[in-house]
């Protein structure tokens, strides 16, 4: 690229930035955002999570929501998650890329896009928070909600390639809007406006989501590991929230307006990276543990019904490990379903198969590790403040490698940046779908983006963990309301594939074709 | 049994010299030349949902600029000089997939330059040559 056409579009980024600049050189910015937002933040968290009580314990009816879907779906389509984990690897692998399509996007290339939104900050922090307040027992609930919701990837997954917008220029846009309105109008109809309404509402919630769960959360969790490992209350950058968004929103801006995909690049090499690190560390740590690891499974399984000292007994230990499970791996919400609708094929199961392995690889494997980390290091601590989550993971590990909160803290950065980059991506799909495409809907999704960013690292934990989740958590009605009637749609698509599937008529390539 | 040769080539001046040493080779003996460009790719790598997007996009592009710019040129030039020549493009490893052209068009001998666009990069994560002498099934001229 050229430098003229670099500058071009750098310079309303940093123009921007140095505008802004004056008005947010001043003290006590942090709280100022803090209570301007924080009412709105309040009323819309409260009302997405309007609960009723079970045993003394506000269970939220949107938990309900998506976890009877998952567990339906794991029954309709007679438990898939487990039935097609193989062939999904198969898929995964490669073993059924066409070698005439090589330079198209490949099941892997899809799943990798899709994990590298989805692990973020839920796993670190959010996991902490559902040990400390759920006990060890939540790690149970937490592991079956993420077995579970493998069926909900999996049905919205098909869905969004199914019903993907292939256009003339070959670019492709997929995702819940897509399968909501096209699906239903499909299916019969009238449920064409029906869909439709759907199709709005779920586009509504995700731009939501994308200024809250995969923005201000991640701004807000990933500076306050900065400050914890620079020193925490005595740190600089103690009340300099707004300074870290600044930076970050730069970046993010860099890429998402600059187009310098560079950056992107570089982060789409080094998370996996991190994620492998971050991976070996925690096995690392409770190898040296290995003596506590039959106590921790104890405590786990005991905790997970029985739950002495926990706050709403059972039911709140429960609840603690599928809110945190659903919040991390977001199976249900559908945002993964945007990412996986650009895979090349023609069968729009096996996208759906190879969606198995994300909440699998998210749920099941790095937030199971990161609770046992915590469990076997007996950092998790029922009296410490919610806002404290990275904080807590931070210490677990530390207890073993001390100088691990510095790695840490590049990882969390790095995870959340690329948490940042998708979900920039998925709110502005949506934009779209609301507004349409033009210069100007783009640039003002972006600008507002950014200011999110900046936001979300301002505020307190507390308003920014509830507006997050609300958001987020939103985006399942419409999503699933849909799938139950499209459900037919996707079993159809399932039994044709398997039966070709078991019937050998797929064709392997590569290695596993030599294996026949 | 008509023979068939397959050359390697990316724009670096050392391809061009493999090109001519392949060309001259196919212009005495009379052989068929198969003359393929690898655009590099893998399937295993961690893309952004932007880039995935306007993947297809991009592939329809790589592969209309790697036919005006690379093989098309070579595959005239070689065809004004009667030969029997065959432009080949493909993305994915470049020396796995030289491997996999020339079992699917059956070469009895392929021909690369020995250092590509960049010999820095050549020095410090090895070269398409050196992959493909260890891998190749077929015989290997590394061209200097």
């Amino acid at each position: 690229m050229s430098y003229k056409k670099w500058g071009a579009r750098v310079a309303p980024a940093l123009a921007l930035l140095v505008l802004s600049l004056p008005v947010w050189a001043e003290e006590g910015i942090d709280q100022r955002i803090d209570q301007a937002v924080k009412p709105l933040a309040d009323a819309v968290a409260g009302f997405i999570f309007s609960s009723f009580t079970l045993s003394g314990v506000q269970v939220p009816f949107v938990l309900v929501w998506l976890l009877f879907a998952a567990a339906f779906f794991t029954l309709y389509f007679r438990f898939i998650n487990f039935r097609a984990f193989r062939h999904g690897f198969q898929l995964v692998r490669g073993d059924y890329n066409d070698p005439l399509a090589a330079g198209e996007v490949t099941h892997f290339q899809a799943l990798a896009t899709a994990l590298s939104g989805t692990v973020g900050l839920g796993n670190i922090a959010g996991v902490a928070v559902a040990v400390s307040l759920g006990g060890p027992g939540a790690t149970f609930w937490m592991i079956l909600a993420g077995l579970l919701g493998m069926s909900s990837k999996f049905a919205e997954c098909t869905l969004g390639v199914k019903y993907r917008n292939e256009y003339t220029d070959g670019t492709i846009s997929g995702g819940p809007m897509y399968y909501l309105s096209k699906g239903l109008a499909e299916r019969s109809e009238k449920l064409r406006t029906f869909g439709k309404v759907l199709a709005v509402l779920f586009a509504v919630f995700c731009v939501g989501g994308s200024f809250g769960g995969g923005n201000m959360f991640q701004a807000n969790q990933s500076f306050k590991q900065l400050v914890a490992v620079t020193g925490g209350d005595a740190s600089w950058l103690a009340d300099k929230g707004w300074l870290f968004g600044i930076v970050i929103a730069s970046l993010v801006g860099l890429v998402i307006i600059g187009g310098i995909q560079g950056i992107a690049r570089v982060t789409s090499k080094v998370v996996p990276l991190m994620g492998v690190l971050y991976v070996t560390a925690g096995l690392v740590i409770i190898g040296l543990h290995v003596q506590d690891i039959p106590t921790a499974f104890a405590s786990i399984g005991a905790g997970a019904f029985t739950a002495d000292g926990i706050a709403g007994g059972v039911v709140g230990v429960l609840i603690q490990g599928f809110k945190r499970a659903a919040f991390s791996n977001e199976a249900g919400i559908g945002s993964a379903a945007i990412a996986h609708s650009a895979v090349r094929t023609n069968r729009p199961v096996t996208e759906g198969f190879v969606a198995l392995y994300e909440p699998f690889i998210d749920t099941v494997v790095v937030c199971t590790i990161t609770a046992l980390v915590i469990i076997v290091t007996g950092t998790w601590d029922p009296s410490v403040d919610p806002s404290q989550g990275v904080a807590l993971t931070s210490a677990a590990f530390e207890s073993t490698i001390s100088w691990f909160p510095w790695v840490l803290t590049v990882a969390v950065v790095l995870f959340a940046f690329s948490t940042m980059i998708s979900w920039s991506y998925y709110g502005l799909k949506a934009w779209t779908y609301l507004f349409g495409e033009s210069l100007a809907t783009d640039a003002v999704y972006k600008i507002l983006f950014l200011v999110f960013v900046v936001a979300g690292s301002s505020m307190q934990l507390g308003s920014v963990i509830d507006f997050s989740d609300a958001m987020i958590f939103a985006m399942a009605f419409p999503n699933v309301l849909g799938i139950y009637f499209l459900l037919p749609t996707v079993k159809r698509e399932l039994d044709e594939y398997w039966a070709d599937y078991q019937a050998g008529r797929l064709r392997k390539f590569g290695r596993a074709a030599q294996r026949g | 049994m008509s023979e068939v040769l397959l050359v390697g080539i990316d724009c670096s001046e050392c391809s061009e010299r493999a090109l001519d040493y392949a060309a001259d080779w196919v212009g005495a003996t009379g052989q068929g030349l198969i003359v393929a460009h690898v655009i590099q790719w893998s399937p295993f790598s961690f893309q952004t949902p932007q880039e995935n997007e306007e993947r297809h996009k991009r592939r329809e592009a790589e592969l209309e600029r790697a036919h005006v710019e690379i093989v098309d040129p070579v595959v005239n030039r070689l065809r004004e000089r009667g030969m029997n020549v065959q432009g080949v493009i493909r993305h994915g490893h470049p020396a796995e997939t030289l491997c996999a052209v020339a079992a699917e068009f059956g070469a009895t001998h392929i021909v690369v330059g020995k250092t590509g666009s960049s010999r820095i990069r050549a020095q410090l994560f090895g070269s398409v040559a050196h992959s493909l002498v260890q891998i190749s099934k077929q015989p290997v001229t590394v061209v200097p």
